[in-house]
């Protein structure tokens, strides 16, 4: 069974409007907190046009699956030292530029409470409540060290570059983010 | 008076969007749906989704810097 036959029968038994619903596909490949942020608000509102969206999370895109608690990960040292200074789930993400070792998205974070931005992490469950599906990638995964204990719950099984291929052959918006 | 409404005061994007797609999936062609929002965004957000999504945008106004719109589900 190919991935968009798989995609099609979950978006049945979902109760999607229809299977012909249209595709989009996004490639979430980074764990900075301003990219993660984009990729959940577009995901969830291509969710809310009935569109039948597939993440696919990738590189350190991974950070944003992570279970808060999933701790160092991995059996090699080099792993190890990733889940040192990598901590991933959504609460710990970083800018990509205005960091300041953590002063930044500590502010950010604050003015999205003050004007009522909803969360990348509140934005992610909502994800996953109106059908998105969050494809971790399995090269990524063997590469960092990280199982599926490692990640949250309620994702699709790990997949690769061939079934996001497939995906967005026939997507009608497929980004890179 | 719409079948529903939704209360997208203080929400930002892509909130009301969200919230009025939500609401929208509890209606039958025909009823109404009114959306309250304060998001400057939905100003554009709504109406756009609302026709792509083949739904009807019957009435649009501002009252107290407040964005109402009623979207009749198509």
């Amino acid at each position: 069974m190919t991935a968009q036959e798989t995609a099609a029968e979950t978006a049945m038994a979902e109760g999607s409007d229809s299977a012909e619903a249209e595709k989009m596909v996004i490639i979430a490949a980074s764990g900075d907190l301003d990219k993660a942020w984009p990729v959940m608000i577009l995901a969830t509102t291509g969710a809310a046009y009935g569109m039948d969206v597939t993440v696919f999370f990738t590189f350190w895109g991974l950070e944003v699956l992570k279970r808060p608690d999933s701790g160092i990960t991995g059996d090699d040292w080099r792993q190890k030292m990733l889940g040192v200074f990598r901590k991933g789930s959504p609460d710990k993400l970083g800018l990509s530029t205005m960091n300041f070792a953590g002063m930044g998205p500590w502010m950010m974070k604050g003015l999205a409470t003050d004007k009522n931005v909803a969360s990348v992490g509140e934005l992610l469950e909502l994800a996953q409540d109106m059908g998105v599906k969050l494809w971790p990638c399995q090269m990524t995964m063997d590469l960092m060290g990280l199982s599926n204990d490692d990640l949250i719950e309620g994702l699709d099984k790990p997949a690769g570059a061939g079934s996001a291929i497939s995906l967005m052959k026939d997507a009608s918006i497929s980004l890179f983010i | 008076m719409a079948d529903v409404t939704v209360d997208a005061r203080g929400l930002q994007c892509p909130m009301p969007v969200i919230k009025t797609s939500q609401a929208i999936k509890t209606l039958a062609a025909g009823q109404t749906v009114e959306v309250i929002a304060s998001d400057r965004g939905a100003l554009s957000d709504i109406p756009a989704w609302a026709g792509d999504m083949g739904h009807t945008l019957k009435e649009q106004f501002e009252e107290n810097d407040e964005f109402h719109f009623v979207v009749e589900k198509g």
